[in-house]
């Protein structure tokens, strides 16, 4: 592949645009196809042929607002459409070239105007199964400047100037990362993406993997050049089959295109990636149990150093790094380091992508610049909380991350800002809690989530979440003491400070800010026995649930 | 033949100390008699780093290292004991003792276990932790010894030497988290496994979950001390 046969795939995409007058891309991601976009797609097909207009109608990954699935945006008018159903097919037919359909179309201009697309940019927009249309938005552009007119020390530099960092959550700068492994002794060396996404309410990689597949592969390629690696796998959730589907086909697509496999673009650089699927197991999603569950071991952690950066896949220098990170890598090296680091904070660079869930008007996916607040995200940007609630808590991180009340509400999302309010930035779940949430009961159910998904291997991960679990528990149902409240600070102390990985570590998060922010909730379930959102069982016990309703039925009586 | 190694000067807990630069703190600290608590840590096996009870404080780090996978750095000060990490050790042995049915007074390994011989040294009094008592099996169908997971700390002593030095990999874990279990085989019955009979688990088995059957009643030591030795004869070194 020479730049003037890219050139000349992308002009044959151009062209092919200029057959239709208009476009339609259908969001078949996971969140739209369980609200049966595939059924829309196939009757809206139907109809643009039967109505002659010149329609194209497209398969394409997730347009962000999962919450008024399925979405299907109309170009170049830029018209979105939500919440279709097949019997909608004609309608919209008929509207191409006139005025949107009132009744479906979606008009929110706060959710698109704050948010800043690179990971995404692609993603509902082009065909993740054709790789011609995803050179046609410029892609593999990068890969073939780096193999033919960079050396790999050159690529480094620039993945280090740009400032990325980690988008799994960890927030390791990606640049420093690379030249560890460059430089690390030993062959071969490995390139391992790390598509084992399992946050609850997380779901980004998923839509990057769906939606855009092909730049994950460009940008696992560009790494494999940096470092000298020539086999790379890509290590994606078994619950996630969809995009195991459409990263095989790709995969399938690049190869045939001759973006892997031996002298790439004519270069002596060989690189092919395998797919590993998950098993379903949270902790795998440390870096030194995928490693062990690629070499297919029982997928527990163990102790570092070494680093999978010196000793990682089978005992082999190994660059590990997550789908957002790799998303992040080809738009790098064609605008330039300094586009990516004009974007964002000093210390954290570029843009992230949130998946917003939980009491939020626009559930969905957005992805905005570093150094945003989370007040413009949740409110502006997610249309605030729904049927008049009042907003408690945002959760970012995942079960490692905390929670962080209204007075938080103006931080500016970033790596250190986010861990100096005790929470962290996580791979990017953002759960919104509204007054209805009970802040015990939050944190007992992220507990009870760490302690299911413990591996088993360390003793403080393993009977230390259990003990966490069961104290918590007993807090909820108002049975429980300062003592036990005491014992509980005392073991995520504990559990924190002494267990083996990540997940451990950062099991007591939860707790820990919850009780920093909400602390008279803990305190009103053990002075009082009772649970101010009325979630838990205690407050139920406390005022008796039969003898309430016989005294409502007198009164109401 | 002799290569050329490192030696590296540190300080733990304020003894300065030389050792190989391929040593580990806990090897070191050994040597000079300086007592760190162990339980997954066998000489002779792999180290897994899992019991959590050798961590160590390192001048000039917040965070704490396993004394059993930390190399040695020139220069180190490793602090053994302090206040914190007393606490930390009695705290991870009372999880421990409410985790699964430790009952020493009914336990063949009673005066020969090295969970209660590391709680008298660490001074646990007692546990703060509400007691979890599990209900879980023994398992007899073994002809000589037997596996009773209620003492059992998943330490992974058996999986490992059995892997390691018998060759055999009869024993494994199975489940997560609180729910983990020494599995042998599939999770097959000990004695209808493919187990060798070489009675390495039992020996190398930190408390009472694999014993003799025929020490039931009078004491039974335990004498993993074979491991190096085994190791030595079979490197030919």
């Amino acid at each position: 592949m020479t730049s003037e046969e890219l050139q000349q795939i992308a002009e044959g995409v151009r062209l092919e645009h200029e057959n239709y007058d208009y476009e339609v891309n259908v969001c078949m991601g996971a969140g739209c196809l369980a609200q049966h976009s595939d059924q829309f797609k196939n009757a809206l097909a139907k109809e643009a042929e039967a109505s002659g207009k010149r329609c194209h109608v497209r398969s394409a990954g997730c347009q962000g607002l999962c919450a008024a699935g399925p979405l299907a945006l109309v170009e170049p008018s830029k018209t979105l459409y939500g919440h279709l159903h097949e019997s909608d097919a004609k309608e919209v037919i008929e509207s191409l070239g006139e005025k949107p359909v009132e009744r479906l179309h979606i008009q929110l201009e706060d959710y698109f105007k704050g948010q800043r697309h690179v990971v995404l940019e692609n993603c509902g927009h082009i065909d993740p199964e054709k790789i011609d249309e995803y050179i046609g938005c410029g892609g593999y552009a990068a890969l073939l400047k780096v193999l033919t007119e960079m050396d790999p020390a050159a690529v480094i530099d620039q993945i280090a100037k740009s400032g990325l960092r980690g988008r799994g959550g960890g927030g390791y700068p990606t640049g420093l990362k690379w030249g560890t492994v460059a430089k690390a002794l030993g062959s071969p060396k490995y390139i391992i993406c790390n598509g084992d996404e399992g946050d609850p309410g997380a779901f980004m990689d998923r839509s990057v993997l769906e939606g855009d597949p092909q730049r994950v592969i460009e940008g696992m390629s560009i790494a494999a050049y940096a470092v000298g690696a020539s086999k790379g796998y890509i290590y994606v959730r078994a619950e996630y089959p969809l995009a195991v589907s459409r990263f095989t086909a790709s995969l399938r697509e690049a190869r045939r295109r001759g973006f892997l496999g031996n002298n790439i673009c004519g270069t002596p650089f060989n690189f092919d990636i395998e797919i590993r699927l998950g098993a379903g197991a949270f902790v795998c999603g440390e870096e030194t149990a995928l490693i062990a569950s690629i070499e297919g071991k029982r997928g527990t952690p163990r102790p570092r150093p070494p680093y999978p950066a010196v000793s990682g896949l089978w005992n082999c220098p190994t660059l590990i790094n997550n789908v957002e990170t790799f998303a992040n890598v080809a738009p790098i090296l064609r605008h330039g380091a300094e586009w990516f680091a004009g974007m964002g904070t000093e210390r954290s660079k570029g843009t992230k992508v949130f998946a917003l869930t939980g009491k939020i008007t626009n559930t969905g996916l957005v992805e905005i610049p570093m150094g945003m607040s989370l007040r413009e995200i949740i409110f502006s940007i997610g249309g605030g909380v729904p049927d008049g609630h009042k907003f408690k808590a945002v959760q970012t991180g995942g079960p490692s991350g905390g929670c962080l009340p209204e007075e938080h509400l103006d931080l500016n999302i970033s790596y250190d800002a986010l861990i100096g309010a005790g929470s962290m930035m996580g791979s990017g779940g953002m759960i919104v809690m509204d007054d209805t949430s009970c802040m015990v009961n939050v944190a007992r159910f992220f507990v009870e989530f760490c302690m299911t998904e413990s591996c088993g291997k360390c003793i403080p991960c393993r009977a230390g979440t259990a003990q966490m679990y069961g104290l918590l528990t007993k807090i909820c149902n108002g049975e429980a003491t300062h003592q036990d409240l005491d014992l509980l600070i005392d073991l995520c102390d504990v559990v924190k400070n002494t267990s083996l990985c990540g997940l451990g570590q950062t099991a007591p998060n939860p707790v820990l800010s919850t009780l920093r922010y909400f602390r008279d909730e803990y305190l009103e379930h053990i002075d009082n026995h009772r649970c101010p959102a009325g979630v838990c069982a205690c407050s139920a016990n406390d005022a008796k649930p039969q003898e309430r309703t016989k005294e409502r039925v007198e009164v109401e009586a | 033949m002799s290569t050329a190694v490192d030696v590296k000067t540190l300080i733990i807990d304020g003894v300065d100390v030389s050792a190989r630069q391929d040593q580990t703190v806990l090897d070191v600290a050994r040597e000079n008699n300086i007592f760190i608590p162990t339980l997954c840590h066998l000489e002779g096996l792999t180290e897994v780093g899992a019991c959590r009870l050798c961590l160590v404080e390192i001048k000039g780090s917040p965070k704490l290292f396993p004394a059993c996978v930390l190399k040695v750095e020139e220069g180190m000060q490793v602090t053994t004991k302090s206040d914190r990490l007393l606490h930390y050790r009695r705290t991870i042995l009372e999880l421990l003792f409410a985790e699964r049915n430790h009952v020493c007074a009914v336990c063949v390994a009673n005066g020969n276990c090295e969970l209660q011989t590391i709680a008298q040294s660490q001074g646990l009094t007692h546990v703060r932790l509400p007691y979890r008592n599990p209900k879980l099996p023994v398992d007899l169908s073994h002809e000589r010894f037997a596996a009773d997971h209620n003492r059992c700390i998943l330490c992974t002593r058996c999986v490992r030497v059995c892997a390691e030095i018998e060759g055999a990999h009869v024993w494994d874990i199975t489940g997560r988290g609180i729910d983990c279990r020494v599995i042998t085989d599939l999770d097959d019955p000990w004695g209808s496994s493919s187990c060798t009979r070489c009675g390495k688990c039992v020996q190398v088995c930190p408390t009472g979950a694999l014993f003799d059957k025929s020490k039931v009643g009078v004491p039974h030591p335990k004498y993993p001390e074979f491991l190096p030795y085994l190791n030595l004869m079979r490197d030919g070194q």
